[in-house]
């Protein structure tokens, strides 16, 4: 059962679902772009989230008990059988363990449930992985789905397009860090993110993004239209590279001549949830042709 | 053109904020106290969404280096023109070679400078708010610092009045125990029905992480409802799979601490928010220091609106007032 409650006098949050699944992130996407396309005024922001979504209107314009009105018929009439995504397939490389994120998760031991490891170690054995080898074979097999944007700007809470027994879940630390480094590859719950900007944060720390995921001087081909290049939707494939690409890459970056690979897809709900593993390898397929 | 002479503590540039782009994770910015913001525009003649300086505890030193209006609302920090104490709350004429000073807070925590036309900086996304976590808007994304040049935009509408005040009822007045009225909600259903009853009942005490991004506040632990954490959440008992953050909401990490998120705040994450500030408090919030304390009522959704709707009729009386 779908909660409707106000967020003070500017926001109502409707939580559709207590826990993740992809059949209820599709859901709030669904009705959320339904949301957008009717254009109704008094909307200031909709933001679908994981398995929830918020709405900031004004309520000078809509009353609140009128929209959540209008968000429960919604909920009734938006399917996601007859829902279609146009979306990015993006090529995301990570360097996995790299001394930089390990430098900066060694700071904080104390804050983590298991002060003697590191957090690949830590997340390897309570997912039973064998090796940290093993565990990043696992996040890299397979594509995720963006199903969030927030935190700070830019920031994809990505959720792996497998089958729930096959999700990777971990813990976020005991207490967050006060830092966290710019572009780290972070896991909590059961959520893959990369840290745009430098900051506090409570992820487990696996390695570090070569690509940038916030540009504020948009110099960047893919940043031309928006400093935050990731977008609800998307389909990112987190790929494992050794120190030699990231630092050819990092050199792109800094030059401004580096664009992601990406290709583009339409797809729905039903193809990703009736066949991941199908859906997977299709995507794999078309992005690396 | 405006020499910052010293910065004070945390002097920004700050206008109505960054609206309509939270869904991909840009908080709004903009000024903390909006009502005291708003006021200060009306009195220089500026459109509602000019930039101005949100000075915050310590205020700067500034000399003016030409002829300009300026008036001063917010928290009271003693104002002084060429070391003379000068009126907040009115429009004061301003001479090439001034300077404006201030003596110690003695309420309040922000004050409003409005210029007659703004502070011109680029917009971006729409707002010169400064967000200092991303280095945007603003100068340079950043707190005011010496040796920084502003120069005077053209965001005024209206000839001012030199002498104009505010009546003393539309003044607000800060001490140092505060209401802040609250709608109860979001995940309140994680809280046990004990701790919802103590989170109004105690007064909270403001701790040192008080600013642009949030109030953190100490007072006692608050208990969650046993159950078995849903797919996807996290292991504490204070997650929730990780949703949106409404401004002004406040949430209790592992149940120690209530943090209330504001203008600069993470706009989504993974604890349970319990309750949202209402956006007329808000103003009340962007008042509040370290160590005062707080209680927090509960409103419903009617008197939230109902309380909007007198900082909308208060703002629009003054408006009338000075195009009199």
């Amino acid at each position: 059962m779908a909660r409707y409650e106000y967020g003070g006098d500017e926001f109502i949050f409707v939580e559709l679902s207590e826990e993740m699944s992809l059949e209820v992130n599709f859901q709030a996407m669904a009705i959320t772009e339904e949301l957008r396309k009717e254009n109704q005024p008094g909307i200031v922001d909709i933001c679908p989230s994981n398995a929830s979504y918020m709405v900031r209107f004004d309520p000078d314009k809509i009353h609140p008990d009128e929209l959540i009105a209008k968000l429960k018929d919604l909920e009734q009439t938006v399917s996601i059988n007859d829902f279609e995504i146009s979306a990015r397939i993006v090529d995301v490389p990570i360097l996995f363990d790299d001394p930089w994120t390990n430098e900066a998760l060694m700071r904080f031991r104390d804050r983590h449930q298991d002060p003697t490891s590191t957090d690949l170690e830590y997340a390897a054995r309570i997912n039973g992985f064998e090796s940290k080898e093993e565990l990043i074979k696992a996040i890299t097999d397979s594509p995720y789905l963006v199903s969030m944007i927030g935190f700070v700007p830019g920031l994809p809470w990505c959720y792996q397009m497998v089958p729930r027994e096959q999700q990777i879940e971990v813990p976020k630390y005991v207490r967050p860090r006060t830092f966290t480094p710019e572009r780290a590859f972070g896991f909590g719950g059961a959520f893959a993110v990369i840290y745009p900007v430098q900051g506090a944060g409570g992820y487990q720390l696996f390695g570090t993004s070569a690509t940038p995921i916030f540009e504020k001087d948009q110099r960047s081909y893919d940043f031309k239209d928006s400093m935050t290049f990731p977008r609800q939707g998307d389909v990112f494939r987190y790929r494992s590279i050794t120190l030699e690409e990231y630092e050819e890459i990092r050199k792109q970056v800094e030059e401004g001549t580096f664009r992601y690979l990406t290709k583009d897809i339409t797809f729905t709900p039903k193809t990703v949830l009736e066949d991941p593993k199908g859906f997977s390898e299709d995507v794999l397929r078309r992005l690396y042709a | 053109m405006i020499h910052v002479i010293h910065p004070g503590l945390q002097t920004t540039i700050q206008d109505g904020g960054r609206i309509g782009f939270y869904e991909v994770g840009m908080p709004p910015s903009g000024a903390m106290d909006k009502y005291s913001y708003a006021v200060s525009n009306l009195l220089v003649g500026n459109n509602e969404n000019a930039s101005t300086l949100e000075i915050t505890y310590l205020g700067p030193t500034l000399e003016f280096k030409v002829d300009t209006v300026i008036a001063l609302t917010g928290g009271d920090i003693p104002p002084k023109i060429n070391g003379e104490l000068v009126p907040m709350w009115e429009t004061l004429e301003i001479k090439a070679g001034d300077q404006l000073s201030f003596d110690f807070v003695k309420s309040g925590a922000r004050v409003y400078l409005a210029i007659a036309g703004g502070i011109d900086v680029p917009q971006i996304m729409g707002s010169r708010s400064t967000y200092t976590l991303c280095g945007i808007g603003g100068l340079e994304g950043r707190s005011l610092q010496a040796g920084d040049k502003l120069e005077i935009g053209t965001d005024n509408e209206r000839t001012p009045i030199v002498g104009a005040r505010i009546e003393d009822k539309y003044i607000p007045t800060f001490t140092k125990k505060h209401e802040i009225r609250v709608v109860l909600g979001l995940c309140s259903y994680r809280l046990t029905e004990e701790s919802k009853e103590r989170f109004f009942a105690i007064d909270w005490l403001v701790t040192p992480e008080a600013n642009r991004v949030g109030y953190r506040f100490s007072g006692e632990r608050l208990n969650f409802v046993d159950r078995e954490q849903p797919f996807g959440a996290g292991s504490n008992p204070s997650n929730v799979v990780d949703l949106g953050y409404p401004i002004g909401s406040i949430q209790v990490p592992d149940g120690v601490e209530p943090i209330a998120l504001l203008n600069d705040a993470v706009t989504g994450g993974g604890y349970a928010t319990i309750a949202t500030i209402i956006s007329s408090d808000l103003n009340k919030m962007g008042q509040i220091k370290t160590n005062e304390s707080v209680r927090f009522v509960s409103v419903s959704i009617d008197e939230a609106l109902a309380a909007r709707k007198v900082v909308k009729n208060q703002l629009e009386e003054i408006k009338q007032q000075l195009n009199r």
